[in-house]
């Protein structure tokens, strides 16, 4: 990704969010994400925009609406009074107490993600996963739980769901969770009592469920633990060979993104006639939109980093 | 059906073979008859429904989902089952799947004209889980990581019986194996099993480790035979009743009338079959006619004769002889030999091994002069356990052979490998062109994997399907057994077990040699 001049950011993931631009426009939420991630000086300028709130650039309203990925996620409407262009950046329609809920932006083009833009992908009720995971842990009180899951916002998910379902005990979390866990806590997001997990015995944490980044939960650093079940929060893992590749042994299908039925929802409720498609898998989206929806719709290409899946 | 579907899930996902044992046991130990029958005959593969086909159920799902979006599904997602699990439309909550008994009913009684409708409601009332299960169930090769002998060993557990108890009577007991949880329960008798209604299990040996062992075995325990180029087979003769199994089990009379039909006497036999005329085995090749097929033409068992070269006694008569040592077992075979003359079996015959090094030169030679795969070893005092016990019986196989090869396609593996192009189709120069001489899948590191891979997707010149072409810029130094005249094969070579030796990025495809050359070099 290019450094740019002025860049609007939806949210703060690292295929979407990068060091270096002049110009930062984004949520107050994203940008101190950003700063808390990259450092204070990831940008020479930071323009906060508040959600609802329209900004002028040139001959385009620019206006940021919620877009229920993770805290501070938006999608951006420009309007030059004429066309009404929606980028949505990621997103998704379910519920999600630590970021605002999304909301339906009408337009004439929609720039819609589509990560999991397959039909296969039909994410259940996030509280059922849970459940799953409670049961578990409840089974194998010798076990520690390792529970990958990114460190921006579906980490912090994981564990809102886990006190939403009445699991009072303390959470353990990786160092890299740390940071936006206590950035989330400042922002109003209680997330009950969290400790790293730092120098503890190993049977310290039987029975106990740990928070780290994915990366980390079938390395070496995993050995600290008792027989640990290894867990991962993530879209992809409904996949059962994908879950069994990445050796693991207790998949929790919880995403940040829309499954195939919301982007088809989202594409209609939107009320869009033209659909650009990126960042995931354009071809399924774009043939649906045009064979069975009559819309105009194709791949758009956009700069990224690739898919950045446990986001 | 719920809690086999949440088994199956369970199982394919905890890699720990301890753990997968619990999981079986604790599931026998809390599922009523049948169904824990029937699940046990799944999970060893004794359960397959031959009218419903892989393909039926694509077509079935295809009717519900558009065609191209369903191709892409399957492209992502690699597994047929799945991705009809996930990507069916329909979903009526509140209903529960019958028991596993009544699905198996069903899948095995209801006409091939309403299976469609069949399946089409049970899809529709299960969940993804239960829907993977149901189709896996249906079309067999459940692709878990459960071996049969795995399945048995929970068995094993939950009625805290020796594995090698069930192993015996297991070929004799048919699904839902009622008697059989009966005895493991403690509430009837050991299942009575004749000698000569079941399969036997095999005893395996293990690779010699040149390096060590030599040193730690003394010859004069042990006896030497050569290593046919065969297939293991087992013959089981009781009067008129003859059966003929491969080493897994599998009943292969039908194809080998020519032998069942002229053996006599009672017996259970371990050896290899071979084809070829008065006892002079032809190359595998010629076997390779033989095999996997239903039936048998007269023509095939006059050009390709098969017989047995037999190397042991299980059961002399109704004898049960497998707990003698291996030198009493074959003077016992030698005297049943004379007592019953054959002509479509023959002894497999004791070599000279006074020392190492007599037996070091018998297996080159072996090898050079007759295109022996190398010599087994054996145990003199070993008895006949099923399995692969350590240290009883190795096999020392001749030194591989080496021949240089371009890659010319990739293929996606399977299971752990289903993101890597981790099968290679290679070929050597025929004139202008590079005609394939073999296809290869193993012998590299991880780390290579990952290169060879990277070659196929960067080198990438045509696609068809899983298979990609790639440019012939490649060169494999391949390590194989034999060579062998084959007509199934475009360049009329076959290659014996090619494993990729090295990966020689170094050098230029136009040293590979042709074929003519590799023909007059290796050709038996």
């Amino acid at each position: 990704m290019v450094p740019r001049e002025t860049a609007i950011i939806t949210h703060g993931h690292a295929d979407h969010a990068r060091f270096g631009h002049q110009k930062v426009i984004a949520t107050p939420e994203t940008i101190a994400i950003m700063k808390a991630r990259y450092g204070d000086n990831c940008a020479q300028e930071f323009r906060p925009l508040p959600l609802r709130q329209t900004m002028r650039m040139g001959e385009i309203d620019i206006t940021l609406y919620p877009a229920g990925h993770v805290l501070g996620s938006a999608q951006v409407l420009l309007n030059d009074g004429q066309t009404r262009i929606v980028v949505t950046g990621d997103y998704k329609r379910g519920k999600d107490s630590t970021c605002a809920d999304y909301e339906i932006v009408p337009c004439d083009i929609l720039v819609t993600e589509a990560t999991f833009g397959l039909p296969v992908f039909q994410h259940p009720d996030p509280r059922v996963e849970i459940q799953k995971l409670l049961q578990s842990v409840n089974n194998n009180p010798d076990r520690a739980h390792l529970i990958g899951a990114y460190a921006l916002g579906k980490g912090q998910r994981v564990i809102k769901l886990l006190r939403e379902s009445g699991y009072d005990k303390t959470i353990y979390l990786h160092g890299a969770q740390r940071k936006l866990c206590d950035l989330y806590q400042a922002h109003g997001i209680d997330l009950g009592v969290l400790e790293n997990v730092g120098n503890r015995k190993k049977s310290d944490f039987a029975g106990e469920i740990i928070v780290a980044p994915p990366s980390a939960i079938k390395d070496r650093w995993s050995r600290r633990f008792p027989d640990p079940v290894i867990a991962m929060a993530s879209g992809w893992m409904q996949v059962k060979q994908r879950a069994r590749q990445k050796g693991v042994e207790l998949p929790l299908i919880i995403s940040d993104h829309c499954d195939w039925n919301e982007l088809l929802q989202t594409i209609q409720d939107t009320g869009a006639k033209t659909i650009w498609v990126t960042h995931g898998r354009e071809d399924a989206l774009v043939h649906y939109c045009q064979t069975h929806l009559g819309l105009e719709a194709e791949p758009l290409s956009i700069q990224g980093l690739g898919e950045g899946e446990d986001e | 059906m719920k809690e086999f579907a949440i088994l199956l899930e369970k199982l394919a996902l905890t890699p720990s073979r301890n753990r997968k044992i619990a999981l079986i046991s604790d599931y026998m130990a809390v599922t009523p008859d049948p169904d824990r029958g029937l699940a046990l005959a799944i999970l060893t593969n004794n359960m397959t429904f031959t009218h419903i086909k892989s393909g039926k159920l694509k077509d079935i799902a295809k009717n519900h989902v558009d065609e191209f979006l369903f191709k892409l599904s399957y492209n992502y997602v690699g597994d047929t089952a799945e991705t009809i699990a996930l990507i069916w439309p329909y979903y009526e909550e509140g209903y529960d799947l019958p028991p596993l008994h009544r699905i198996v009913e069903e899948f095995e009684n209801t006409p091939k004209s309403d299976i469609p409708k069949m399946i089409e409601n049970y899809l529709t009332i299960a969940t993804p889980n239960e829907r993977w299960a149901m189709i896996k169930i249906a079309t067999g090769g459940l692709r878990i990581g459960v071996s049969e002998r795995l399945a048995k060993t929970a068995l094993a557990k939950f009625g805290n019986k020796d594995l090698q108890e069930i192993e015996e009577i297991w070929h004799g007991l048919k699904p839902p194996y009622l008697s059989l949880f009966d005895w493991i329960e403690g509430k009837g008798p050991k299942p009575h099993v004749k000698f000569s209604d079941v399969f036997h299990p095999l005893m395996l040996s293990t690779p010699i480790d040149e390096e060590k062992d030599f040193e730690k075995l003394d010859i004069a325990d042990f006896q030497v035979e050569w290593k046919w180029d065969g297939i293991r087979v087992q013959l089981v003769m009781d009067g008129d009743k003859r059966a003929l199994f491969s080493r897994t089990g599998d009943d292969i009379s039908a194809a080998f009338p020519d032998i069942t039909q002229n053996v006599n006497g009672s017996a259970v036999l371990d050896g290899e079959l071979l084809v070829g005329k008065d006892f002079m085995p032809d190359s595998f090749n010629h076997l390779q006619q033989r095999l996997n097929r239903k039936t048998v033409t007269q023509k095939q068992m006059s050009s390709h004769p098969a017989y047995i070269c037999v190397y042991d006694m299980l059961f002399d008569n109704g004898e049960d002889i497998r707990n003698l040592p291996l030198i009493q077992r074959r003077k016992r075979l030698e005297e049943w030999f004379d007592k019953n003359p054959q002509t479509r079996l023959t002894l497999s015959e004791i070599l000279e091994s006074s020392t190492w090094d007599s037996v070091t030169s018998t297996r080159q030679k072996g090898a050079d002069d007759h295109g022996h795969e190398g010599v087994m070893i054996k145990r003199k005092e070993s008895v006949y356990v099923p399995g692969r016990p350590r240290g009883e019986w190795f096999k020392w196989k001749r030194n591989p052979f080496f021949v240089d090869a371009v890659m010319m396609y990739g293929q996606r593996g399977h299971g752990k490998r289903s993101s890597y192009y981790s099968d290679y189709t290679f070929g050597v120069w025929d004139g202008n062109n590079i005609v394939p001489i073999g296809k290869a899948y193993s012998g590299f590191t991880d780390e290579e994997l990952v290169l060879l891979d990277k070659f196929v997707r960067n080198n990438t010149v045509s696609r068809f399907g899983p298979v990609r072409e790639v440019k012939k810029e490649l060169v494999l130094e391949i390590a194989f057994d034999s060579m062998q005249e084959s007509t199934r094969h475009k360049s009329g070579i076959a290659l014996r077990f090619p494993r990729i030796h090295r990966i020689r990025w170094d050098k230029p495809v136009q040293e590979v040699q042709s074929l003519s050359e590799i023909r007059r070099e290796f050709l038996i």
